[in-house]
């Protein structure tokens, strides 16, 4: 196991050398540069613009950079923005908290739902129930998430607060005049998390519920009833455990999608994580703060990917690790 | 058991009425109808997927028949009257209203359905296009090229999508077709994994052999005789692929990294909407309902496509 854990960590090393190569690339063949705002502005001189340009080590090749930023990143250095020159790492410092507990919150909404309605669904098969739960995890699978996190800002923060019910915030991650207390951020995660989470919950449920189908009709199941175990012990004890295996698989499989999800999520309500940070960035050619957001966002989705490798391990003693 | 009864019946009657002709022609006698005939049989039958099926028709000519529906509104897509914007759906003979400019919306949906789709469809085919390619190549040569293809995709695919579009697009700057081969420099990785699993089983069985004995060429073995049998894969990928490409061109459309205005497309018309969420909020609902019901009707054809090509799954 331990073998197994240094290996994939190694492993992970190759692979965001590579990541970090080919978006340091992408992000610096771009045509235009961070100072291109200066070079209209009548106040900066183009000598000014030279020097600047000289400081931010620009004139170097790409690829010279990106050695010089690989160091510096190794010691810990991200360097600073190209638009207010504040350290990047303090822009990610106070995203990423925002984006983990994003993610991590619509992760267990989804799972917390998608587990017992798949199995509910399989085990009451073509009962009303399972006719619902399948029309409507259809229905919310290809949703598109920027239009949903519209319509539920619309519902239940502006038209709730016109009809006097209590009201949920439209974005943002806390209360500006309030106390910014933990109801305060509660009330702030519980839509952005509803949008992110919907889409992996109408996936997981279908899985849940085929995968559940899928080991009820196998022989050991037959085997626990007809001993005379309660229905409730074979579900829970003995096929409960082995559908969920290939679950864990599809959300670690599900992860880049997770964050990508996070990154759309966090523009539709102004939330302050990682993903906003990264297309705002972008938006104003300010590549050090891109590069490092980017950056994080491949960190997370590896290491979520081993998580759930490993998470396999530990849940079906018949994986070996070596 | 219906349909083989149906498909029993159906073969007795030609012989019947060939026998009652004067010439009896032989492959008529034997024939049954085959896979893709048999297929489209199981299709038909799902009626969630014919409805679906008849909803992305509606969807495809309301967008592709753009020009026609600005002449049947009467109204121009950029040209909006500034005295009268924001209007309600069915207001002063705008049927789902106009926008922030005054313009009005149905015509400029038709318009952006048209951008929107054509990418897609676009991007859905050039996706295919590499993928089928690096999947085929992969599987059937092996060895290095595969572990190094495959590899190259595990990289892809271990980083968030979205980001890597926003830097392509980025670095483009791209027009609505440069977008298309953006999405698929992306979009391929599935299809290729697919493509290559596929071939991987195929290229064992004992026809690919006799066609080897025969002195059939790598490419014609590729061509002829695996390509036909990893068609329907590729079709129900085809299917399940385009509903996640339409969303991701919304998406990037909407972040402003996509179609860009006064170009409209359903993103960039929902991204214009999202200021106008307290004063109109159909004019926010609008535009991504249409992409929300073309996402939908060409996932659950999908999902029927899946069900009528693979019998396996038909118990």
């Amino acid at each position: 196991m331990s073998k197994y854990l240094i290996r994939r960590l190694l492993g992970m090393i190759p692979l965001l050398l590579g990541i970090s190569f080919v978006v340091y690339a992408l992000l610096n063949l771009v045509p235009g540069s961070p100072t291109d705002q200066y070079e209209f502005n009548p106040t900066i001189r183009p000598e000014d613009r030279e020097r600047i340009i000289e400081n931010l080590g620009l004139n170097d090749p790409w690829y010279t950079r990106y050695f010089t930023w690989l160091g510096n990143v190794l010691q810990g250095d991200l360097g600073n923005s190209f638009l207010n020159y504040a350290p990047v790492d303090s822009a990610i410092m106070s995203a990423l908290p925002n984006t983990l507990i994003l993610s991590v919150t619509s992760l267990l909404f989804a799972l917390a739902l998608s587990v017992p309605l798949g199995i509910i669904s399989a085990v009451k098969l073509n009962s009303f129930f399972d006719r619902a739960v399948t029309i409507i995890s259809t229905a919310f699978f290809s949703i598109p998430s920027i239009w949903l996190g519209l319509l539920l800002i619309i519902m239940f923060s502006v038209q709730f607060q016109s009809w006097g019910f209590p009201s949920l915030p439209t974005g943002g991650v806390r209360d500006l005049r309030g106390d910014s207390g933990f109801l305060d951020r509660v009330e702030h995660i519980i839509l952005p998390a509803f949008t992110l989470g919907i889409v992996q919950l109408a996936g997981w449920t279908r899985y849940v519920r085929s995968s559940m189908l899928e080991v009820i009709r196998q022989d050991f199941i037959r085997t626990a009833q007809a001993k005379g175990l309660k229905e409730r012990a074979v579900l829970l004890g003995h096929a409960f455990r082995n559908a969920m295996l290939p679950l864990v698989t599809l959300v670690g499989l599900t992860i880049p999608d997770l964050f990508g999800g996070a990154l759309i999520v966090e523009n539709v309500f102004s939330y302050p994580g990682i993903g906003r940070l990264t297309v705002q960035s972008l938006s104003a050619s300010d590549y050090s703060v891109a590069m490092a957001a980017i950056m994080i966002l491949a960190f997370l989705t590896v290491i979520g990917n081993l998580v759930a490798d490993v998470l396999y391990g530990v849940m079906d003693p018949r994986v070996r690790f070596d | 058991m219906a349909q083989q009864s149906e498909t029993a019946s159906a073969s007795l009657s030609t012989i019947e009425s060939e026998n009652r002709g004067t010439m009896l022609d032989r492959s008529q006698l034997h024939s049954t109808p085959g896979f893709y005939r048999r297929a489209w049989r199981r299709f038909r039958k799902d009626k969630v997927a014919m409805a679906a099926f008849a909803l992305a028709i509606f969807i495809l000519i309301f967008s592709f028949g753009a020009p026609v529906v600005s002449l049947m509104t009467g109204y121009d897509f950029a040209r909006g009257d500034l005295t009268k914007t924001l209007l309600g759906p069915g207001e002063q003979g705008h049927l789902l209203g106009t926008d922030a400019n005054g313009r009005d919306i149905l015509t400029r949906l038709a318009y952006g359905g048209r951008v929107s789709m054509m990418v897609s469809v676009l991007a859905v085919i050039s996706a295919l296009t590499i993928g089928a390619s690096v999947g085929s190549i992969a599987g059937y040569y092996g060895g290095f090229i595969d572990s190094v293809l495959m590899r190259f995709v595990d990289v892809i695919i271990s980083i968030p999508g979205i980001t890597i579009l926003l830097l392509l697009s980025v670095w483009f700057r791209p027009g609505p077709v440069g977008l298309a081969f953006v999405i698929a420099a992306l979009a391929w990785t599935g299809i290729a994994r697919l493509v290559r699993g596929e071939v991987l089983t195929l290229k064992n069985r004992d026809y690919i052999d006799a066609a080897r004995v025969t002195g059939a060429s790598n490419s014609r073995i590729i061509f002829r005789q695996i390509f036909p049998n990893v068609l329907s894969i590729v079709i129900v990928w085809m299917s399940l692929a385009l509903p996640s490409l339409i969303l991701y061109e919304a998406t990037l459309s909407y972040l402003g990294f996509g179609v860009r205005i006064p170009q409209p497309s359903w993103g960039n018309m929902l991204d214009e909407a999202k200021e106008f969420y307290r004063t109109s909020w159909t004019y926010v609902f609008i535009p991504g309902f249409a992409i929300y019901m073309a996402a939908l009707s060409f996932n659950l054809i999908g999902n029927g496509l899946r069900d009528a090509l693979d019998p396996r799954l038909n118990s």
